[in-house]
């Protein structure tokens, strides 16, 4: 840290864009998590919790975990996102810690996409967030 | 755990066309064919789909099946859940799209949007200043440090044609060139960060995912003006964006982005937080400023204006975090670039907080000149439960409602101005067919009588008076006169209040007036609520037809007003009925009805 001058923030711009990058050219795994007050109310810290748990546990190198701020669809909350090199942006909704370990499993190390978690349009709708009315 | 979930809509619609018979059918098959304890069968609220229903969606595959009738059933659980083949000739894809989508950015929710303010919101780490970094941050203090004169980005402000974003629309380069042009040993920059309308959180979400942004933006505003000091007035109630503030600061300082000799070139520039306490009335600027000082958070009249004398007296530049927000990407893209999104007077991009009667609720930010149809249907994807549009509601407590027949309006300050809105801060409320336009009125009133600072008379009694009137509507017992008294006083607290809350108070009341004056007359004439929402004027009843005389509603009822036997006749107590509708929520038959 310290002061910087004009070119070691030019430095620090392009040391930082490859974790910010969110298109395909990109080394490393980025996975963010939405974490605006819209995501916190929506459970999305021990989602947060529970990924940097995973990736420790796993023992993963080159995996990025962030939070970020309000993705806009507050209603699909929380929101994780993976963005992995060579590959596009995934957005995982409606995630919880159990579901979030999983994808840390099967998508971050085994490079499959969990459908279930991503959204499904029906006619331009989404329709993920069905409530469910337990009779 | 099961292997496998079936949906079956259970709204309305579907019901209706025999949902739940398929719901019986399928949960016998799997027991027939002894699945029932992999299968989950599952009741969901209404798709939204209902002219394709009954619709029945089988995960994890997410295949999606239409008008699915009972005689279906044994094909589907053996092709489906036994064989795992997704059953063809059910599927609906005809005219329907249907997919998984593997990210938002390919919604329709998003298509729609254009991301300027919010570029980095929900991008970046907010509380990591590299990450800012990265997307070209500082980069528009560097180039205005450094190759810019101060009049040349006044210039630059102007020529975007940049409007205030808190809600009045005020020229943002006309308001930075008054403020660079009185000559004082201090001047401040203060961001309003106080946002109080009931329903936005634009302001918070901006501060909670770029705070940079915002800190940038204010140390150009600073150099344009001539000013070292900024103030950044937030109410308590936002914690989050609160520390995420206080980091920001942390981080630029450490790195000499805030401080002294900024980025080697000379220019001084710190930034300090003030809390608010959450008054809505210091929203207003010169409460603002009063409150800054650490007096009581009240107006005073205006002119002097900011500009000339704002904090302690000195030349203060104020600017809502939205309009901050804007400001780095108009130095950055260049003022014609900025000119060029919008409409001819209201340039650039708008944030909303889209709450109320919607299915995507969030934070969309449009380019300015967008149709309210095109935001509520094709970004907000429409109102939920098959509802009827009726309204929006825009601009909180200053603002009105925008009735259906208006919906092919463009979102420009104008246009909201001439139909008898107006922009706000971004609060965008949307009302169905159960929303009633009197209660809305009295909900804003109601809210306003508790936020008046009661330093000027117009406000302080006007809006009670007011108040009680629509009180008086909502149990029944108004007269016609009573509309003309409402007008009356609301023309007079619009012209004799003096701040900005009380000037604008009476507006939700006089925009419902005018487009909605038949609900007005119907709870006066006709002592009738037609949303059904003022209870005064509802009474709950049992449809004799529809009853099947099982007592579920007298069980239920707290204060045992429904009276009768099994078997024979149910009837409420009108006299005894506190009209909470939990014998309408509780009756399997829908036997009961609010009129």
């Amino acid at each position: 840290m310290g002061v910087k001058t004009i070119q070691e923030l030019e430095e620090i711009r392009k040391n930082t864009l490859d974790r910010v990058n969110q298109r395909r050219d990109r080394n490393t795994t980025r996975i963010v998590v939405g974490m605006a007050t819209c995501g916190i109310a929506a459970g999305a810290r021990p989602v947060l919790l529970a990924i940097m748990d995973e990736v420790e546990k796993l023992n993963l190198k080159d995996v990025i975990v962030a939070q970020t701020g309000c993705i806009g669809v507050c209603r699909l909350e929380p929101i994780v996102e993976v963005i992995r090199p060579g590959e596009d942006k995934v957005t995982y909704i409606k995630m919880t810690p159990e579901k979030a370990r999983r994808v840390v499993n099967e998508h971050v190390v085994g490079g499959k996409v969990v459908e279930e978690y991503v959204m499904h349009i029906v006619d331009g709708k989404i329709i993920n967030d069905y409530t469910v009315e337990k009779d | 755990m099961y292997r496998s979930q079936v949906l079956i809509c259970g709204g309305t619609g579907c019901t209706s066309s025999g949902s739940m018979d398929i719901k019986k059918a399928l949960e016998d098959e799997l027991k027939k064919r002894g699945i029932d304890k992999e299968v989950e069968v599952i009741r969901t609220g209404c798709f939204g789909l209902c002219a394709l229903g009954p619709v029945v969606i089988i995960y994890p595959e997410g295949a999606f099946y239409s008008r699915v009738k009972v005689e279906d059933i044994p094909e589907l659980v053996e092709e489906h859940l036994i064989k795992g083949r997704i059953l063809k000739r059910l599927v609906y894809h005809e005219s329907i799209e249907q997919d998984r989508v593997k990210s938002l950015d390919e919604v329709g929710f998003y298509k729609k949007q254009m991301r300027v303010a919010l570029k980095n919101c929900g991008v970046i780490d907010p509380e990591n200043i590299d990450e800012y970094l990265a997307f070209d941050g500082y980069k528009a203090l560097e180039k205005v440090l450094t190759t810019m004169k101060p009049e040349e980005v006044i210039s630059q402000i102007k020529k975007s044609g940049l409007r205030g974003r808190g809600g009045g629309g005020f020229p943002t380069g006309l308001k930075w060139e008054l403020t660079a042009k009185p000559v004082a040993d201090q001047k401040y920059v203060v961001c309003n960060a106080d946002e109080g309308d009931p329903g936005a959180f634009m302001d918070r979400s901006i501060l909670e995912g770029d705070p940079n942004c915002v800190l940038e933006a204010m140390e150009i505003a600073g150099y344009a003006i001539g000013a070292t000091k900024g103030f950044i007035y937030i109410r308590a109630e936002y914690p989050i964006a609160v520390k995420r503030l206080s980091i920001a600061i942390n981080q630029a300082k450490e790195y000499g982005l805030l401080g002294k000799n900024i980025l080697g070139t000379g220019f001084e520039f710190d930034i300090e937080i003030r809390l608010g306490a959450g008054a809505f009335v210091c929203g207003e600027e010169t409460a603002l400023m009063n409150s800054i000082e650490g007096k009581r958070g009240m107006p005073r009249p205006k002119p002097p204006f900011p500009a000339n004398s704002g904090l302690w007296g000195k030349p203060t530049l104020i600017n809502n975090v939205e309009t901050y927000a804007n400001i780095t990407k108009i130095i950055l893209n260049g003022a014609d670039w900025f000119a060029n999104i919008g409409t001819e007077k209201s340039k650039g991009t708008k944030v909303f907080a889209l709450g109320g009667k919607i299915t995507n609720t969030g934070l969309v930010e449009i380019p300015m000149g967008t149709t309210l149809r095109e935001i509520i249907y094709d970004i907000g994807g429409g109102i939920p439960n098959n509802k009827k549009f009726k309204a929006v509601q825009t601009g909180g407590p200053s603002g009105g409602c925008i009735p259906a027949e208006l919906i092919d309006i463009p979102i420009d300050y104008d246009s909201l101005i001439s139909i008898g809105s107006m922009m706000g801060s971004g609060g965008m409320i949307v009302l169905d067919e159960d929303n009633c336009m009197v209660d809305v009125a009295r909900f804003y009133l109601d809210f306003i009588k508790d936020e008046s600072c009661g330093k000027c008379t117009p406000c302080r009694v006007g809006t009670k008076r007011m108040l009680e009137i629509l009180e008086k509507i909502t149990r029944g017992q108004g007269t016609m006169d009573d509309l003309d008294k409402l007008e009356t006083l609301a023309k007079e607290i619009k012209a004799s209040s003096l701040c900005g809350l009380g000037q604008t108070a009476p507006n939700p009341v006089l925009s419902t007036l005018k487009y909605f004056r038949d609900e007005y007359i119907a709870h006066i004439v006709d002592k009738k609520c037609p949303a059904g929402v003022c209870k005064a004027l509802l009474q709950y009843k049992i449809d004799d037809e529809k009853c099947r005389k099982c007592g579920l509603c007298a069980r239920s009822c707290p204060v045992s007003a429904i009276e009768g036997k099994v078997k024979e006749k149910f009837t409420v107590n009108q006299d005894k009925c506190i009209k909470c509708g939990t014998c309408m929520t509780k009756c399997p038959f829908k036997a009961i009805d609010k009129k």
